[in-house]
């Protein structure tokens, strides 16, 4: 298969431009007539269905929630990046294009970020009108911070909500379109397969998670915009129902999936407390800006956190990257994290964790003004943990949060099945190999707000769609294909639970393919991979039954599928034999264990495409080209 | 600890529902509520049994999904937690806990801890936004708005829709829920232009659902995760009686109820 990721020609700044004025367009007295669906409402799928909505398309829009506010979207603590200068410290649409291939270590597609970077400030513009209460200094001018890595202040921020009033923007636009009717929004609805018919995505099946019953949706495009898959790992920062089904089905009806072994590791979590612990909660990262990350000099000191002088403690991060600091990127941080404690310094009960210490911080500016900047999240850590740090350090680890890799997509944000679309975290564009802080959320609402509703147009306007109908034998070929995968599970009544499955899933992945990689782990780790699923298979219990809300059998769906995504992600870090951004294998790093490119064999896209039950994935390429910014080593020191 | 749980259990709405008790032994003072749930619905599985049904997603107090009675009270006796937070250091020993799921006729039951909340989203789709279409909008710094009410709006823009104000409100009103949306848009300058036709149409939707009206006994904020002040209500108040005079020539529309689930294959 040969990948065209159309990218436009031209110089990279009126790329976007270009693009646009050779789309074609639908009239719009036509465009009511062109029924799409929209699955997810996260910040990518609400920004989407309500602007497609607004421009006058027929929308169906779904979510496994009971309502559309409550999409994983809703928790991301930290900002939303956008070049807009306030702060008149040097920040351009170039720099912040240049800081995203950079940070994403020049595995990403350069038109595609450049473009995100000219979108984010209109996401901004967009949101303020909208009424998201973003901070403000008292001048009533918008205020920002650095944030994860950035040496400007780009990050625009609602205390530590953002995630949350942004996506109550999107929602809330989505909302009007619902009641002003050219949205229906379908909650509590799973989509459990992709119906392809004559080559392109015509429609769903869906499940209805409160009766059971199975549907068949046809449409003349399918946008996906279900978010990651860093459940993968059970434990993760993720919401507890994220999940890849809507893309790992998609993946077996055709479209290709990319990198999926770059997923993201969070420096700053709380760290896990016992085995009953059911996810990780992020510490936003912007607490880095204030507080210094330490370990003691010795190993195995476990005296508490006071009782150790100022010579006897390792500010690691400070020592070995003195230009960055603690403010080095993600990945970086949780590496240096990671081999502190496997040297026997962690701290904690369980020595799988670090200090990040505001002591410095409340002497030089005072507790209250700590208070202000971070006062929620203090509150959180010690509701959690019950220890106060504005008087004891904070204790965090590493934990995963966000994938980089997802179903691959052209520039017009089109699978490699003509007519699915797909945006925000499920597809793979824009971060390479690594995201900077605050990206997400920048990159969810442009593809949302100002990507998807010229590209799909484009697509109805120049594709002559016939009509199908439910009884068409690939819609009932896949709902039938959904309705046996649901009665197999039913009926396993093995003695094992799925969540037991799940954790044990997740530790291999974590273990083996999650903050350093080797190819012997990786190998064994398919290997273990294949034995527990074939176990899963004969011995996983689910009870009740599929005709009410179950949700035994919806966990027991999706982890049937991060089986298979968790052993793809493995064979795609085998076969990178090189380390960028996320991807750490240990087999290729610098004398002095940063992580060591390889761009002559390896600058390339990794978009595998799925051959049929128990056959290898096939690897397509599509090669990188960087015309604007030069690859290079990077160096945060 | 060990803890008993008397649980409210019904397989649907039809079907009749009783309390069961579950010993749960080795509970650490660190899990959360739900992860104690987590830990009961295992061994319910394992012996064959259905799970206790709750709602749950981002286990950090944010997406408004969680919640239930506990012992009387919503969210449970952690002030500003939600269940999803609240861990069970907050307990003794030996205590029984009666979980329930939130009782209000616009809440229609659902299966065990869970009810249907969207009467919620209909609210919203009555009037809890700004109009303003993708691409409409002027640079973001053209309209300042002071830090003061910058703060104000986000304090009521922190809500998360889980309920537990309805469920707290003897009367079952969603005075707080409805007067904090109006509060956080009608605050800010970008919010002025519609801010009668809002309050007018929210209001009248919360009636249309069956809500109960507020007579300011404050359960609501006290149950709050998000501690939103009962200035909300008063706000709603004002700006509703200013709509009404000012909107009087205008059709007031509401909404319909939609109770049943049946919406994929309608
Ligand atoms: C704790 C945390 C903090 C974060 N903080 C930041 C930050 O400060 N800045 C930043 O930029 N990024 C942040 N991120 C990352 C960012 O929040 C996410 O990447 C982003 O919100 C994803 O948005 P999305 O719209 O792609 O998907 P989501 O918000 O995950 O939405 C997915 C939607 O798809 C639906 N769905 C999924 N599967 C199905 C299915 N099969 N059928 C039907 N519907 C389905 C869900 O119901 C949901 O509506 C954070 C992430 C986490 C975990
Ligand atoms: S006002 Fe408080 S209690 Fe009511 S829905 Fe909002 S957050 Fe929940
Ligand atoms: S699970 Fe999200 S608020 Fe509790």
């Amino acid at each position: 298969m040969k990948l065209d990721a159309r990218i436009p020609s031209g110089p990279i700044e009126q790329a976007w431009d270009n693009a646009r004025f050779e789309m074609k367009l639908v009239n719009p007295a036509n465009k009511r007539r062109h029924h799409l669906l929209v699955i997810g409402s996260g910040l990518a799928g609400a920004s989407a269905a309500a602007t497609l909505g607004e421009l006058g398309y027929n929308v169906t829009c779904f979510c496994f929630q009971d309502s559309p506010r409550r999409a994983h979207s809703i928790a991301a603590q930290g900002g939303i990046n956008a070049a807009k200068n306030y702060q008149n410290d040097g920040d351009s649409v170039y720099r912040l294009f240049y800081d995203t291939v950079k940070g994403g270590d020049f595995r990403a597609r350069e038109a595609n970020v450049y473009r995100l970077a000219q979108n984010s400030l209109s996401i901004i513009d967009q949101a303020v009108a909208q009424g998201v209460p973003f901070a403000r200094e008292y001048g009533g001018a918008l205020t920002n911070r650095s944030f994860g890595g950035a040496q400007v202040s780009r990050t625009f921020y609602a205390r530590g909500q953002t995630g949350q009033q942004l996506l109550l923007g999107a929602y809330q636009a989505l909302e009007r379109q619902v009641d002003a009717g050219t949205v229906t929004m379908i909650p509590r609805t799973e989509m459990l397969d992709l119906i392809v018919i004559d080559g392109r995505a015509r429609g769903i099946v869906a499940r209805n998670l409160i009766t059971g019953k199975l549907s068949v949706h046809l449409a003349e495009a399918v946008i996906l915009a279900t978010g990651g898959y860093g459940n993968v790992y059970y434990l993760s920062t993720n919401a507890k129902g994220s999940n890849a089904t809507a893309i790992w089905r998609a993946h077996k009806r055709g479209a290709l999936f990319a990198n999926p072994c770059y997923t993201q590791i969070h420096p700053t979590c709380i760290p896990v407390s016992g085995d009953y612990q059911s996810k990780l909660t992020l510490m936003s990262e912007s607490l880095r800006n204030d507080g210094r990350i330490w370990v003691p000099m010795n190993k195995g000191d476990k005296r508490t956190p006071n009782e150790i002088s100022e010579e006897e403690r390792d500010y690691y991060l400070e020592r070995r990257y003195p230009s960055f600091g603690n403010l080095v990127p993600r990945d970086v941080a949780s590496r240096n994290a990671k081999a502190v404690c496997d040297e026997g310094r962690g701290v904690g009960e369980t020595g799988l964790g670090v200090y990040l210490d505001f002591a410095d911080a409340i002497a030089r500016l005072g507790e209250h003004t700590i208070r202000e900047r971070y006062g929620n999240l203090f509150d959180m850590y010690q509701r959690i943990t019950d220890e106060n740090p504005y008087k004891v350090p904070m204790r965090i680890y590493p934990a995963i949060h966000y994938t980089m890799g997802g179903l691959w997509v052209d520039y017009q944000l089109q699978s490699t099945i003509p007519g699915l679309f797909v945006l925000g975290e499920a597809n793979f564009s824009d971060h390479g190999a690594n995201r900077l802080g605050a990206s997400a959320l920048m990159q969810g609402l442009s593809d949302g707000y100002f990507i998807i509703p010229y590209t799909v147009g484009n697509y109805l306007a120049s594709s002559k769609l016939g009509k199908v109908s439910e009884s068409h034998p690939d819609a009932q070929a896949a709902l039938s294909c959904v309705r046996t995968g649901i009665d197999k599970l039913l009926a396993i009544r093995g003695r094992r639970t799925v969540d037991s499955f799940h954790r044990e899933l997740g530790k291999i992945v974590w273990d083996d393919c999650g903050m350093s990689r080797n190819a012997q782990g990786l190998r064994t780790a398919i290997e273990k991979i294949r034995a527990l699923r074939e176990e899963y298979w004969q011995n996983v219990t689910v009870p009740g039954s599929g005709d009410d809300l179950n949700q035994s059998l919806e966990k027991a769906g999706r982890v049937a599928d991060f089986f298979e995504l968790g052993e793809l992600m493995c064979i795609d870090a085998l076969e990178r034999n090189e380390s960028c951004g996320g991807h750490f294998r240990e087999e290729y790093q610098t004398p002095d264990g940063e992580a060591q490119r390889d761009d002559e064999h390896f600058s390339y896209v990794a978009a595998w495409g799925y051959t049929g039950p128990g056959k290898p994935p096939e690897l397509t390429q599509e090669p990188l080209e960087f015309a604007y910014v030069h690859p290079s080593q990077r160096s945060y020191k | 600890m060990k803890l008993t749980l008397k649980i409210w259990r019904q397989k649907g709405p039809e079907a009749p529902g009783k309390f069961v008790s579950y010993p749960v032994d080795n509970v650490n003072p660190e899990m959360s509520m739900l992860e104690c749930l987590d830990v009961l619905n295992e061994s319910l599985i394992e012996r064959g049994e259905e799970p206790v049904a709750f709602e749950h997603d981002c286990r950090e107090g944010i997406c408004g999904s969680c919640g239930f009675m506990i012992s009387g009270i919503a969210h449970g006796p952690q002030a500003a937690t939600t269940v999803c937070q609240l861990t069970m250091r907050h307990f003794k020993d030996g205590d029984e806990l009666v979980l329930e799921p939130w009782r209000s006729r616009p809440f229609p039951f659902v299966k065990d801890l869970v009810v249907d909340r969207r009467a919620f989203d209909r609210i919203v789709q009555a009037g809890g936004y700004i109009s303003v279409s993708t691409g409409n909008a002027p640079d973001g710094n053209a309209i300042p708005v002071g830090k003061e009410e910058a703060d104000r709006a986000m304090d009521a823009a922190a809500c998360i829709g889980c309920g537990a104000c309805v469920a707290a409100c003897p009367n079952g009103s969603a005075a707080l829920f409805t007067g904090a949306k109006i509060a956080h848009l009608g605050i800010l300058p970008q919010g002025q232009p519609e801010r009668d036709r809002r309050a007018v149409r929210m209001v009248a939707q919360m009636n249309a659902e069956g809500f109960g009206s507020c007579t300011n006994i404050g359960e609501c904020t006290g149950v709050c995760p998000k501690e939103i002040p009962l200035e909300v209500i008063a706000r709603m108040n004002r700006d509703y009686l200013r709509g009404i005079w000012k909107e009087r020539h205008q059709l007031v529309t509401t909404i319909a109820p939609v109770t049943d689930w049946d919406l994929v294959t309608k």
